[in-house]
């Protein structure tokens, strides 16, 4: 059977700030935004950046409006390039806890907290843990509130492995491998 | 009613089929252009999912794509995203270039962004008395911009701006769009969905 044709628009949007790149402009990342579209939509970036077209854009500004919208600009740039400083500090100091827990005589499973830190999404990586290692993989709520991944069996090596050649936003120094021998009277 | 950059919501639920059947329903009333495409919009194979998003605001997801929200079950305005994909589905006013970044900053969308000479509003082409064919396809919007009706009080509206292909806001009228016109001045759309805000942000896959 023909595939439904499909006649809704595919919108390209920035990689840099997710909005349409012609309102890059208002964001606080117009450089990295324009950096972005020269390397990955070269066409578009002449549709909108070039002199031609910036000329025609700001032609109907008055010199007043246009001078607000610099100083506009400015400011925001200023708060981005901050958040941006505040959110690396964040990420310098997240950790990810790679625990090998035993549960009953020679069985483990392995939890692993904390990637939420670094923007990934848990169900996904579990899901990948999952595929990648053949076992068991899931999200559990954490008695603190929070949510962890758990994989059955020891795979805490390979784990650390994986994670560190798919997502390189995680530097090594940041996880942790730590072992939880079951014992009486464990406190969590 | 999404201006803070990250909101909370609560996980996708699948929704009963009859209540998938009344919001199909619901949003086909509403913006009767959609009608050619509600099958690319809606897929019949998936389930409409919803969102709780704070303010009794529930949004309404398929196939990992946001459709639309609405508040307190009422009105449905589609999502900026939606906009994009099916641009020609949805009744539109147009702010002047000036306007841009206030509204990107969710401030009160007001009249003079409108009635400037870089705004559009509507102007009607189907002159009163005239019958109106069934199924109200014959609005749309003309080379210059402007909508084919003026569009009621509490009407959701796209926000499309000078200068730019593509909509950057969508929301509820506060005012009739012949009483923008007559009046000139005042909020227009309050608590509009804008490019980057909350929703625009909300990770829904
Ligand atoms: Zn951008």
């Amino acid at each position: 059977m023909a595939e439904p044709v499909h006649v809704g628009r595919h919108v390209i949007y920035c990689g840099v700030c997710t909005l349409p790149p012609e309102y890059c402009e208002y964001g606080g990342t117009v450089n990295k935004c324009q950096q972005w579209l020269e390397k990955n939509h070269p066409d578009l970036y002449q549709r909108i950046w070039s002199p031609e077209a910036l000329e025609a854009a700001t032609a109907s500004l008055s010199l007043e409006a246009k001078e607000r919208a610099a100083k506009d600009a400015k400011k925001k740039a200023a708060k981005a390039e901050a958040a941006e400083q505040k959110n690396a500090d964040r990420l310098a100091n997240s950790v990810v806890t790679i625990k090998r827990i035993e549960r009953n005589k020679r069985k483990y499973v392995t939890s692993v907290l904390g990637l939420e830190a670094f923007g990934l999404e848990l169900k996904k990586v579990a899901k990948d843990f999952g595929k990648k290692f053949a076992t068991g993989s899931s999200v559990t709520k954490t008695p603190s509130g929070g949510e962890e991944i758990v994989v059955q069996g020891d795979v805490s090596d390979e784990i650390e492995e994986f994670l560190l050649e798919k997502y390189k936003e995680i530097p090594e120094d940041n996880i942790e491998l730590v072992e939880d021998k079951k014992k009486k009277g464990n406190a969590a | 009613m999404f201006k803070k950059d990250s909101i909370t919501a609560s996980p996708k639920q699948k929704l009963k089929s009859s209540i998938q059947r009344s919001l199909r329903t619901s949003l086909l009333t509403t913006f009767p252009l959609l009608t050619p495409y509600i099958d690319e919009v809606l897929p019949k194979k998936s389930s409409l999912e919803q969102m709780k998003l704070p303010d009794r605001v529930s949004l309404y997801v398929i196939e990992g794509q946001p459709i639309f929200y609405n508040q307190d079950n009422g009105v449905p305005v589609p999502h900026l995203k939606l906009v994009h994909r099916f641009p020609q589905a949805f009744p539109t006013i147009r702010i002047d270039r000036g306007a841009i970044r206030f509204v990107l900053s969710g401030a009160t969308l007001m009249a003079p962004g409108l009635t400037s000479a870089g705004g559009r509003l509507p102007i009607p082409t189907v002159r009163e008395g005239e019958p109106v064919a069934e199924g109200v396809a014959n609005e749309g919007v003309d080379a210059e911009g402007h909508w084919s009706r003026e569009l009621e009080k509490g009407e959701p509206v796209v926000v499309m701006a000078e200068g730019k292909e593509e909509a950057c806001a969508v929301g509820l009228l506060v005012a009739g769009t012949k009483e923008v016109k007559e009046k000139g001045k005042g909020p227009v759309i309050e608590e509009a969905h804008f490019l980057g805000d909350g929703l625009w942000r909300l990770n829904v896959d």
